[in-house]
């Protein structure tokens, strides 16, 4: 759809364990299709540390509500201020932004996810879904307590963990869970979001075994839709902006 | 009905609302978000000679009521602009000014030569501040005989109107302005971004990766009030302001301080919307203070 800023209200807000905030915004006009990997930049009020506005990816769409989810990880002043707004208070947002993932053509599919790089495949599994793929999950995390959503997560697919100090899943990162060398070459298809040193990692597990490899980046943005210029990343044709071009890239295009 | 429209020295603007050269891509970026014709201006990313790849990542960091940018004047040259991006977007507005830059005078002289012939391309604000390249860039806007000498040479090259940009990194700005005028600018705008360092006092790294960057936004605009307050009493040329402008009163403290029209800058970031916001706010001032023009404002500064 067609990018547009817009107040939205916040139609449900939820504190999650981890120190996650669950945001449902509804729009008062019609949805359209929003891609999976898409995110919306939020101007944070009444916050003194906050100039710009947050890029947060859109974790989940309700096109017969018009309301789009947000998983937001409380880092600083901004999301915290975001964390104390009351339900039927309004946030003006731009959105969609970026290009988001593109369609999987193939059955295999991977997620792997970490910390709240996990947030647009909610989404992102519900559209498979309904093509009729279900994919793998592999979610990491530190620790138990820092998983969220889990419960919605499995209905998409069979779930895999990892956690740092063990305290569930396989320990260790997603990198060293048992399915990837068990499943050596299987998966067709990688969907992969989360801190950088893990999307390298995971980048390079899927050289190795020739595995089509996206990653939803992260950068530092100033704008959202391609004018600052602040974003980039180094790929194969030159600097792009991570913002327009992306924020989702195939791993073969990035210089890693 | 009052009147927005101003005569910048020959450029015939619808009012005086302009964007921010690097703040506002080349004008389609925002065509999802506003009617951009309504614009008095359209000033596009600063273009050079060859293709920049512009400064590695990280290239922004969020400050006090601002940030610091250090782009680089990434640009893929003045050769695809002609051929790919002008004929896009050359009826988006009366006026597409093209922001040039340049590593050496020459480079000047040739982009203007190109520039000559795409007859919507009605102005050139001639970038001799950014603080983010290593050669030329603001080198030439910092000292006189420079600043006058890059001047001459694009007022001798390019056919339309020459606004010429001023760097605030400098001792003396007013001084600056008064060479510019004398070596033919038919405008100057003012100010580009303030060279600031930020840095990390847990990693005592940098944030950026080219160390220093140039600071923009709101906490820059007492400065960019002053300056262009300094510039206006100083040359006979019309002054564009700019320097932090976020929303309409910003915009009228600009012309009241003495500028014939302003541009807005990062606000552009945090609002798309706001460029027309302020346009419809300036009439809106004007019809209630019982100004019939926009130009009754210019220097009409009451110190009494």
């Amino acid at each position: 759809m067609k990018k547009r800023v817009e107040d939205l209200t916040i139609h449900n807000t939820q504190l999650l364990p981890g120190k996650f905030l669950l945001l449902e915004l509804k729009s008062h006009t019609k949805l359209e299709h929003i891609n999976p990997g898409q995110f919306v930049e939020i101007e944070v009020q009444n916050c003194k540390d906050t100039f710009l506005r947050r890029p947060i990816s859109i974790h989940d769409v309700d096109y017969s509500g018009n309301t789009l989810s947000l998983l937001i990880k409380i880092v600083g002043c901004g999301t915290e201020t975001l964390s104390r707004m009351k339900k039927g208070s309004k946030l003006n947002v731009i959105y969609p932004l970026g290009n988001g993932f593109s369609k999987s053509v193939v059955n295999e599919v991977l997620f792997i996810g970490g910390g709240y790089g996990i947030a647009p495949f909610l989404h992102l599994g519900k559209e498979l879904n309904e093509m009729g793929i279900r994919p793998a999950i592999l979610l990491g995390a530190k620790s138990k307590n820092d998983f969220v959503r889990l419960d919605e997560y499995s209905k998409l697919g069979e779930l895999f963990l990892t956690t740092i100090d063990g305290s569930a899943g396989e320990p260790g990162f997603v990198t060293d869970h048992s399915l990837l060398i068990e499943k050596a070459g299987f998966f067709k298809k990688i969907y992969c979001c989360g801190p950088e040193p893990m999307m390298k990692a995971v980048a390079a597990y899927a050289k190795i075994y020739n595995t089509d490899c996206e990653v939803s980046l992260d950068n530092l943005m100033a704008c959202g839709f391609g004018v600052c210029l602040c974003c980039i990343t180094e790929t194969v044709r030159g600097n792009e902006i991570v913002c327009t071009t992306g924020p989702v890239f195939n791993t073969k295009d990035l210089i890693w | 009905m009052v009147d927005l429209s101003i005569n910048l020295n020959g450029l015939i603007l619808r009012n005086p609302v302009m964007t921010a050269s690097g703040t506002f891509g080349y004008g389609e970026e925002f065509a999802d978000f506003i009617d951009l014709t309504r614009l008095g201006g359209i000033v596009i990313k600063g273009i050079t000679l060859l293709h920049r790849e512009g400064n590695p990542y990280p290239r922004m960091v969020e400050t006090a009521s601002g940030m610091l940018n250090s782009v680089g004047l990434q640009n893929k040259g003045i050769d695809h602009f002609v051929s790919d991006i002008y004929p896009r977007i050359k009826d988006l507005n009366d006026h597409i000014i093209v922001n040039v830059s340049g590593t050496v005078y020459e480079d000047f002289v040739v982009i203007c030569e190109k520039l000559n012939d795409l007859e919507k391309v009605t102005a050139v604000e001639v970038n001799i501040s950014c603080p983010n390249v290593k050669e030329g860039g603001m080198a030439f806007g910092t000292s006189c005989v420079s600043a006058a000498e890059v001047t001459k040479k694009v007022r001798n090259s390019f056919k339309r109107h020459v606004m010429v940009k001023l760097s605030p990194n400098v001792t003396d700005i007013a001084e600056i302005a008064r060479y510019v005028e004398g070596a033919g600018a038919d405008s100057v705008s003012l100010i580009n971004t303030l060279l600031g360092i930020a840095i990390d006092h847990i990693t005592r790294k940098p944030k950026l990766a080219t160390l220093t960057g140039g600071l923009s936004g709101p906490c820059i605009k007492p400065i960019a009030l002053r300056m262009v307050w300094q510039v206006a009493k100083a040359v006979k040329i019309p002054v564009v302001g700019m320097g932090g402008i976020m929303n309409t009163a910003d915009a009228i403290e600009f012309m009241i301080a003495g500028a014939s029209a302003v541009q807005v800058g990062t606000a552009n970031f945090i609002d798309p919307l706001v460029t027309i916001k302020i346009i419809e706010g300036i009439e809106k001032y004007l019809e209630e203070n019982n100004f019939s023009s926009v130009k009754e404002l210019i220097g009409n500064m009451d110190c009494q």
